[in-house]
């Protein structure tokens, strides 16, 4: 071969387009990253997407880098002899390194996903007893989402009670969503808001999100449920406080009648099946 | 020809006859759905008239299966049709001869009507709100319209009581009358919301589902 050293045209190579390409990423492509910035935790998650996007680029770059040069500079000009080429012989510093910088990698984004969760649970659900409970839980509005095939309905504790076809949330306010079913196991996912917790029937899952400015969200069903599951969905509504209370003292007014009929509010939503359903 | 093109042109003939035949099945599949019926017109608006029986009639492929069907003013004309026709943009009267018993709801919440033009409906002529979560023996429910209205059940101990479709208003029934204004023209789902479906695990089986029993379309044209 030549005295072209290709291991440090490689590293130039890689250096200068990893850098332009984790810019180009971090600049443009972060800002426009799901979930939003409908929430706290909606725009925490875009942090952390941003995050590991910005560490798979290099490792992306490196890929491609050394594929492209390989295909130019180490390609076989002369077609007519097809040779192989030198054995492959091990390398000690090379394979430290790789151990080194992949197992620094992967710890690093091991306590870094365990510090986010904690902070604030992410807007997954924690089950009922959650250990990532952010800071002022205790002054957080409840609201239990209750599945069945094929709808989610809502109750509020804090409301005497009351339960509705649709989700309101006043703005800037924390919620903890209390996700349970009444039949099957669905999946309570309000996209915009970055909450998505699994509704198991009798159980209580708890999520936690703090909402920002007034944004409608969509609510999907997130795991396949029966017949109508790709139809189980609906727009939510975060408004202002002042309009949230108007709301919830309409709907209050409205479901009078079913609100004597429920239950007394329970974290679990699981009656007794009723005459023939049974 | 010789053997070997003779086994050739053999297998060639039967792998095109099964191309041939899957693609009509696929074709079939996809362009099957169940048939449809259209609101009566009149001056009023438009007026979809439903009735419900315990089990389809006998030459049904279910023949055990609760199901929702699609009748004229009189609970005559009975035709196995779950997508229903209204138009856009018009007030959609919609009058339910149920036939069925009293399933039960899981979530009491449905047992009050929704999005209708009153907020209620009535029930065997009576203006309506609500009725006992325990005595409802289906739903009729358009969620992305909003509107759900629980259908009363024929008592336990009702004389004359219809098993299978057709019902005649000689046998016992209830029935439910209740308007909704449509919007923009749209394809929605309908569905019931009792778990009215015998002999499956908690009711939510069978005609539950499946299209063409206790759901189908709404096609506002």
């Amino acid at each position: 071969m030549s005295d072209v050293n290709h291991w440090r045209r490689v590293v130039l190579w890689w250096l200068g387009t990893s850098i332009v390409a984790t810019l180009l990423v971090v600049l443009f492509l972060a800002p426009i990253l799901p979930p939003g910035n409908g929430s706290v935790e909606a725009s925490g998650q875009v942090v952390d997407n941003t995050v590991l996007l910005g560490i798979s680029t290099p490792i992306a770059m490196a890929v491609l880098v050394y594929f492209i040069y390989a295909l130019i500079v180490f390609r076989e000009r002369d077609t007519t002899a097809v040779l192989d080429g030198p054995a492959i012989r091990g390398d000690a510093r090379i394979q430290t390194w790789w151990l080194v910088v992949t197992t620094g990698i992967v710890l690093f984004l091991a306590g870094y996903g365990t510090v986010r969760m904690l902070a604030d649970g992410a807007g997954g659900g924690q089950g009922p007893n959650p250990i990532a409970k952010p800071a002022g839980a205790a002054r957080a509005l409840q609201v239990q989402v209750i599945a069945q095939q094929w709808k989610f309905t809502y109750r509020w504790p804090s409301y005497g009670g009351v339960e509705t076809a649709t989700l309101e949330l006043p703005s800037n306010r924390m919620i903890e969503f209390h996700v349970t079913s009444l039949d099957v196991i669905h999946s309570f996912w309000a996209y915009q808001l970055g909450v998505k917790a699994d509704a198991n029937p009798g159980f209580d899952n708890v999520a936690y999100v703090t909402t920002k400015g007034p944004l409608t969200f969509d609510i999907h069903c997130a795991e396949l449920c029966g017949v109508w599951h790709g139809y189980m969905f609906e727009k939510g509504r975060v408004v202002r406080p002042n309009q949230f209370s108007a709301w919830i003292t309409q709907q209050r007014a409205q479901n009078v009648p079913a609100t004597k009929s429920l239950p007394p509010y329970s974290k679990q939503y699981f009656p007794d099946p009723q005459r023939r359903g049974g | 020809m010789s053997g070997y093109a003779k086994r050739v042109t053999g297998i060639v003939v039967v792998a095109a006859a099964a191309c041939v035949l899957l693609g009509l099945y696929i074709g079939l599949y996809l362009t099957n759905q169940p048939g449809s019926a259209s609101a009566a017109q009149s001056p009023a608006g438009a007026h979809l008239y439903l009735g419900t029986v315990p089990a389809s009639e006998g030459t049904d492929p279910h023949p055990s299966w609760v199901s929702y069907y699609a009748v004229d003013a009189a609970s005559r004309n009975w035709r196995h049709d779950t997508t229903f026709v209204v138009p856009a943009n018009t007030v959609v009267t919609v009058t339910i001869y149920n036939y069925d018993g009293q399933s039960g709801l899981r979530n009491p919440f449905i047992s009050q009507s929704q999005g209708t033009l009153s907020g209620g409906f009535t029930l065997d002529g009576k203006p309506t709100r609500q009725i006992g979560p325990d005595t409802a023996s289906h739903i009729f429910a358009i969620p992305e319209l909003g509107v759900s209205v629980p259908v009363y059940g024929v008592p336990d101990d009702a004389k004359n009581q219809c098993a299978n479709a057709p019902c005649g208003l000689a046998t016992a029934h209830s029935t439910t009358t209740f308007s909704f204004r449509t919007g923009k023209p749209g394809v929605y789902r309908w569905q019931c919301f009792v778990p009215c479906a015998a002999g499956y695990i908690q009711g939510w089986g069978g005609p539950m589902q499946t299209v063409g029993y206790m759901d189908g379309f709404v096609k506002v044209v």
